[in-house]
């Protein structure tokens, strides 16, 4: 394979673990949509190129979804309804950043050496593509963990689904890859309608999930 | 024979999905509960057609000795199920609880989870079987937050996440069953159907297929509610409509814990692959033990029945996990046992809860006394869940016990001690509700349909007592093959 289109397959998909990092240390919430909107911008890249390279045409489909729907709808809405419903605009981070970086750095950690000794028959793109998702993933499990607001696990499951369509598109020829993201999507589209139907601030007056907790304890009682 | 089993196939999908469909446009709710007990009955037909005529499996879709005897049972249990929705729902729409566009929206949404679930168990292709749970968990999400309460959007919203979780680390397990493949069959769709990957498993790269497995597990096992990944279930079940919680524990769990299966027949198809068993093992004492203990505290009757389904769906992963014919056997039987007792408990609870108009157990008493149908089905049904005789379930356990006893003694300790909690639990449970002195408390009359709770403990009864000689040996010859 040519190296230079190695590296770039490389540098995207790697963009995407930092654009991860980036997300586990904000504190506001603007930012936080901001930067998934270049993730998601990243993963259409990636994808775009991946399609490029394996001459994958359905891929471009699933590129052009991942920008059009995660770069641009579902952010442009996380705003709005961030607008709308006032809610906090600065995001507590529990334990605190150096915690969280130094966790994020042990799961990158650990996805490499998950990843890399299993693929060792596989095509080297395919290998590398695989531990850069399993590291997306790892990490947006670690932001839906140590958040405890609604916006924040939004985007944590979002930044995990990125990881996945990243492995699938990566994965040589997989058939379905284009289903399976639409169907993500729609998964996607009504978690954030969800978000905003629910009405969750009106109804705990927060999107803090833990004000959820407080209520579902004094039901038990 | 093969096109009379096409077109059943055909119907099995394409009537839940356009009845669905259709029903969203229909504002009569009263046609609609009728139609939608018209296009179970339809699905359940065309199951008990598949079973003399199988159509070819293709790459997407397949009909094979495994899944036929769950394709019945779901489309039986969703049909007795339509039958109770149709008086349960009309009850709520008195009492205020829901209004008709909800209910339209309701038995639409039911069609739309017997289609999903439909499909997850026809699909020979693994990317089709896990859309196929996507759907039924969205669909599933949508009905526990129906009644629009705090605690419904709560519960919603739990197995929302977790849901999606579960979800999100089974595709990246069927993306890793795909790379596994891909080097020995080829790019494209044969290497995502189940049936030829089955032939070539054994040449598979066996560190691929553990880490698949792992992912596939902990993310079909977050849907078929085993501990730790569990914490949606009981909300899931207390806050939502009875018949929805009588479908996804009778139902949805087995679709999971199924999909779990048709990995672990690839993992065992491979000589050097990591055998799949201890871990379903350790997930199932896990269940079972947690739920057994967490039984006890239980304030509200419906939740008290989640945690015993988790309970169940911890003995059938043991079960499955010990392996070999007769505790496959014993596993198979214990799903159907339960999907009928379960949802027959269901039926039962659904109705009580609306004459006492609370959930809560405590204000729940002497049952036998006032409603005797209700209160002596209650009981059956709990006696049955149990595992007592002369019930199915009694069986079941009874092979899964005396199965590990003769194979791994030591494991059969934890398994008796988590069965004889759970035993205990429901049992003292049962005292209060049913024989306590009733209190005046008002009630109200409802319209009960106590068929389908009769038809399912009968059918459980019949099996405890007398197993049809084909279905032993058809079991059996699953149990065999399952491995």
């Amino acid at each position: 394979m040519n190296s230079l289109a190695f590296d770039i397959a490389h540098a995207l998909a790697g963009s995407m673990v930092v654009l991860s990092f980036l997300l586990l240390y904000q504190d506001r919430v603007y930012a936080l949509l901001n930067v998934f909107a270049l993730h998601s911008l990243a993963l259409a890249l990636a994808v775009g190129w991946q399609a490029y390279l394996q001459e994958a045409h359905h891929l471009y489909v699933t590129a052009v979804v991942a920008l059009l729907f995660k770069a641009i709808v579902i952010p442009t809405a996380l705003h709005r309804i961030v607008r709308q419903l006032d809610i906090h605009r600065t995001l507590e981070v529990v334990g605190g950043v150096g915690r969280d970086m130094l966790a994020g750095a042990a799961l990158v950690a650990l996805a490499i050496m998950v990843m890399l000794p299993v693929t060792e028959g596989s095509n080297p793109l395919a290998r590398q593509d695989l531990a850069f998702a399993l590291a997306v993933i790892l990490l947006g499990l670690l932001l839906m963990v140590n958040r405890h607001n609604a916006i924040s696990l939004v985007i944590g499951f979002m930044s995990l689904e990125n990881g996945l369509v990243l492995a699938a598109a990566g994965a040589l020829g997989m058939p379905l890859v284009v289903e399976i993201s639409v169907a993500f999507s729609v998964l996607i589209a009504l978690i954030v309608i969800g978000v905003f139907l629910f009405r969750i601030r009106e109804r705990f007056d927060s999107v803090d999930m833990q004000a959820m907790d407080t209520f579902r304890e004094g039901r038990r009682k | 024979m093969s096109a009379l089993g096409a077109l059943a196939m055909t119907l099995l999908l394409a009537v839940p999905a356009s009845v669905g469909l259709g029903l969203v446009r229909l504002s009569d709710y009263r046609r609609g509960a009728r139609l939608s007990i018209a296009a179970t009955l339809i699905s359940l037909l065309s199951a008990i057609t598949l079973i003399w005529a199988r159509p070819e499996t293709n790459l997407y879709l397949q009909v094979d000795d495994f899944n036929i005897y769950l394709i019945v049972l779901n489309n039986f249990v969703s049909f007795t199920t339509s039958l109770f929705s149709a008086s349960y729902i009309a009850h709520e729409l008195e009492t205020g609880k829901l209004t008709p566009k909800y209910l339209r929206f309701y038995h639409a949404m039911y069609q739309a989870l017997v289609f999903a679930m439909n499909l997850g168990l026809l699909a020979n292709n693994i990317g089709l079987l896990w859309v196929a749970i996507e759907l039924a968990t969205l669909v599933t999400v949508l009905m526990v937050g129906l009644y629009r309460t705090p605690a419904a959007l709560e519960a919603a919203w739990k197995y929302f996440i977790l849901g999606s979780l579960g979800i999100a680390l089974a595709l990246f397990g069927t993306i890793l069953i795909y790379l596994a493949a891909q080097p020995v069959m080829g790019q494209g769709l044969p290497a995502m159907a189940w049936d030829r990957l089955l032939v070539h498993a054994a040449k598979f790269d066996p560190a691929l297929l553990n880490l698949a497995f792992v992912f596939l597990l902990l993310g079909y096992g977050t849907k078929a509610g085993l501990v730790p990944l569990h914490a949606w279930l009981p909300d899931a079940h207390a806050e939502g409509p009875t018949p929805i919680s009588a479908v996804l524990s009778g139902l949805l769990l087995n679709v999971a814990l199924y999909a779990i299966l048709r990995f672990k027949m690839l993992m065992s198809a491979n000589p050097s692959a990591l055998a799949p068993g201890p871990l379903m093992i350790m997930l199932g004492l896990l269940s079972l033990l947690f739920a057994g203990l967490m039984l006890y505290r239980r304030g509200d009757i419906k939740r008290l029945f989640a945690y015993s389904s988790i309970e169940h769906m911890g003995i059938m992963s043991f079960a499955f996990g010990m392996g070999g014919p007769l505790a496959n056997f014993a596993g198979l039987l214990h799903m159907t046992m339960h999907s009928l007792t379960k949802s027959a408990i269901f039926f039962a609870v659904g109705h009580i809860s609306q004459v006492k108009g609370t959930q809560r157990i405590s204000t729940i008493r002497g049952l036998t006394a006032t409603h005797p149908l209700l209160g002596w089905g209650l009981v059956a049904g709990v006696i049955a869940i149990a595992g007592m005789p002369p019930f199915g379930v009694f069986m079941s356990e009874f092979l899964v016990v005396s199965s590990t006893f003769a194979r791994q003694p030591w494991l059969a300790l934890p398994l008796v001690i988590g069965l004889l909690l759970a035993f205990g639990t429901l049992l003292w449970r049962l005292h209060g509700l049913a024989f306590g002195v009733p209190d005046n408390a008002p009630t109200v009359a409802i319209q009960a349909s106590i068929w389908p709770m009769l038809i399912h403990l009968g059918l459980v009864l019949l099996a405890g007592l007398w197993l049809p000689g084909p279905l032993v040996a058809w079991f059996h010859h699953v149990a065999v093959w399952l491995g």
